[in-house]
């Protein structure tokens, strides 16, 4: 889709979607599922591949949660069916899933001790005692919290509670294991480590690992894959940049990061670039025009350039009045009114320490972005 | 100013127990002391305040445990304190046996449900309980609804109004409220995600069962247990009233001493013996719990 080389560069060559050889671990296949009048799952497909880290993400009641439940068996879907490996999930209840969950309020259980909750999978498995003695002792190393077996979940902090639940969840290996929102619980600086360990725990293990989140900056950084759903449907799938940097349309463009849009008539602009004519100026971008159909411009902040000095005419460009700003330490937003009640928002890395032009509420400002930053939506 | 308060709000129920409890106590455990008499009130020593604090030693100095030995010497209490506990303990057994599945079964109905039936559970005591165990009488009967039911079906009459079937029949009747409330509020607190990951990490409905929501609900059943065990123990109405004489239970023992012989400091020191019997389940129970918040 995007000839140009890809933002952020690529973490891997792991990218099992693209290859048409590779088979998917779990496919949902047309799953469906209602609760009374509310559909919360609409006619899902989806695949999941092994050693992928899967991110769905959409806001409260857009299904993410129910369609996770399908797959670990607590829900039953009206249509469609759920596939692991080669086999048909369908009739199998959650006790017989090779498909384990780490939940939300982590459902630790209260009268047994961590060595005890950590064991639990294992023994339903039927694994030697001794086998499980060892193999909580690995897990308790691997969430680092080693000598802390014999407590009680209510005698352990949030974060190693969220551990626990973690290593009851990996012991007994599952096939992929379920993350319902891991870090809801934690607090912003344990969840940014987290969240790194998480990572490393995934890829030395090699799990595929399936999450679901309401948090953007959450699925972003951790997944390989995101879907990002809305009202039951899967709205796009894809690698955090191309849902960030392409989005398919208005919804997940504003879902995922800030984002200005203009509306207007577009019109063919050669060279792989669209024209829209909107009431706030004339703007290019990349993407392909159905001439005369009404398009919408996304440009994120940090795309565009703020300038205090008029920049020579030409390409996109925006006058206006500086609002207001925020200095963020790491970034400043700017909120620049180009229209009486219309603003736009742009942003800047502060890369230096100190600023020669510096700018002040109420100075007019210009703004430019370059047509390969902003991308057309027609929906 | 906040800690004063605290505290009298700490001595509150200190003072109703001292006024209620501690102080009635203490006048059974002096009764049960001293010595049975024809006169009014019927025992002696009687403190003579006349010589005042002399007297008052006097009159201690006479107690003794004389009551105590003749109630171990004596079968008849030693029977009815044995078959009080009997009763008590297999009434307490029954219950559980009764009280779990309805208590579950309440709590895994949908919420508009359950209130419902928490509901058809309390309700019988809006009834006497005095006229509850009455109609007992009249469905046991030789010619009683029981026994016309069993008739219209073809089946042969039972008889068993005076024994202590009747007597168990009717304290698990009147006890079960007392069974499943409190293992109803263990049941329908707990969380069912609990089960959820049970069952995720490959415990069948049944084993998640037995390993999560079984042992949590362990508190609701003791507490149930003592709250049926306790007051079975001493229960007078019921075996007065569906055991007839022939079933010999402390309570109808503490009866028969005060009113009928006239025998307080007999009838008092059953009543402490009682009491000290029923004090070693609680201290059990709170052991057990103190091990289990350590």
């Amino acid at each position: 889709m995007n000839a140009r080389p890809q933002i952020g560069g690529i973490r891997s060559s792991f990218a099992p979607w693209e290859d048409p050889a590779a088979r998917p671990l779990v496919r949902f296949e047309g799953v469906s599922k209602t609760f009374g009048d509310t559909v919360a799952v609409k006619h899902v497909d989806l695949a999941i591949y092994e050693r992928e880290f899967f991110a769905l993400l959409g806001p409260s009641g857009c299904g993410k949660t129910t369609l996770m439940r399908i797959l670990a068996g607590f829900e039953t879907p009206d249509a469609g069916r759920i596939v692991l490996g080669d086999q048909d999930l369908s009739a199998e209840p959650p006790h017989r899933r090779p498909v384990h969950m780490m939940f939300q309020s982590y459902a630790l259980f209260p009268h047994l001790n961590v060595a005890q909750n950590i064991g639990f999978g294992l023994r339903r498995q039927g694994v030697p005692k001794a086998e499980v003695a060892s193999r909580i002792e690995e897990m308790l190393a691997l969430v680092k919290l080693e000598g802390l077996g014999r407590r009680r979940p209510d005698q352990l902090s949030g974060g190693q509670q969220q551990r626990v639940a973690l290593a009851r969840a990996i012991a007994p290996r599952p096939r992929i294991l379920l993350l319902d929102e891991p870090m809801a619980a934690l607090d912003k600086k344990l969840r940014d480590e987290t969240q790194f360990e998480l990572m490393a725990l995934q890829q030395d293990l090699g799990l595929t690992f399936m999450i679901v989140t309401h948090d953007q900056d959450e699925a972003m950084v951790l997944a390989d894959r995101i879907a990002v759903m809305r009202d039951g449907e899967i709205v796009q799938i894809g690698r955090p940049a191309d849902v960030y940097e392409t989005p398919v349309d208005r919804y997940v463009a504003g879902f995922i990061g800030d984002v200005n849009l203009f509306e207007g008539r577009m019109e063919a602009a050669g060279d792989g670039r669209v024209r829209l004519h909107a009431t706030e100026g004339v703007f290019e971008a990349d993407g392909i025009a159905t001439p005369g159909n009404t398009g919408w411009l996304a440009i994120r902040p940090e795309k565009i350039t703020v300038h205090s000095q008029r920049p020579p005419p030409g390409g996109n460009q925006l006058a206006g009045r500086l609002l207001d700003y925020g200095y963020l330490g790491d970034w400043t937003t700017y909120l620049v009114e180009i229209a009486p009640g219309r603003t736009v928002r742009a942003a800047r890395a502060n890369a230096t320490r100190t600023d020669d032009q510096p700018l002040g509420c109420d100075d007019p400002v210009w703004l430019t972005f370059a047509p390969s930053s902003a991308v057309m939506l027609t929906k | 100013m906040r800690r004063s308060g605290s505290s009298l709000a700490a001595l509150l129920p200190l003072l109703w127990l001292a006024v209620f409890f501690a102080f009635p106590f203490m006048l059974v455990a002096k009764l049960s002391l001293s010595d049975a008499a024809l006169a009014m009130p019927p025992y002696t020593p009687r403190i003579d305040w006349s010589l005042g604090l002399a007297g008052l030693r006097a009159s201690f100095s006479d107690l003794d445990g004389e009551t105590y030995t003749r109630l171990t010497k004596d079968g008849l209490y030693i029977a009815a304190y044995l078959s009080s506990l009997r009763l008590a303990g297999i009434g307490t057994a029954i219950l559980l046996l009764i009280g779990y599945p309805i208590a579950y079964g309440i709590s895994r109905c949908p919420p508009s449900l359950r209130l419902a039936l928490v509901m058809a559970v309390i309700l019988p005591f809006w009834t006497s309980f005095l006229i509850r165990i009455y109609a007992w009488i009249a469905i046991l009967k030789p010619a009683g609804v029981l026994n016309t039911a069993l008739h219209a079906l073809g089946l042969p009459a039972v008889d068993i109004l005076n024994t202590e079937t009747a007597v168990l029949l009717g304290l698990v009747y009147a006890y079960l409220p007392f069974m499943v409330l409190p293992l109803y509020a263990v049941l329908e607190r707990q969380d069912d995600r609990l089960i959820e990951a049970a069952q995720d990490l490959g415990a069948t409905p049944l084993s998640a069962f037995w390993r999560i929501t079984f042992p949590l609900s362990l508190p609701g059943a003791a507490a149930g247990a003592l709250l049926c065990f306790i007051p079975m123990a001493g229960e007078f109405v019921i075996p007065d009233l569906l055991g007839g004489s022939e079933t010999l239970m402390l309570g109808r023992v503490i009866w028969t001493e005060f009113f009928a012989n006239r025998d307080w400091p007999a009838a008092s020191a059953v009543a402490i013996v009682l009491l000290a019997t029923l004090v070693i389940p609680i201290l059990v129970l709170e052991r057990q719990q103190a091990r289990v918040l350590r």
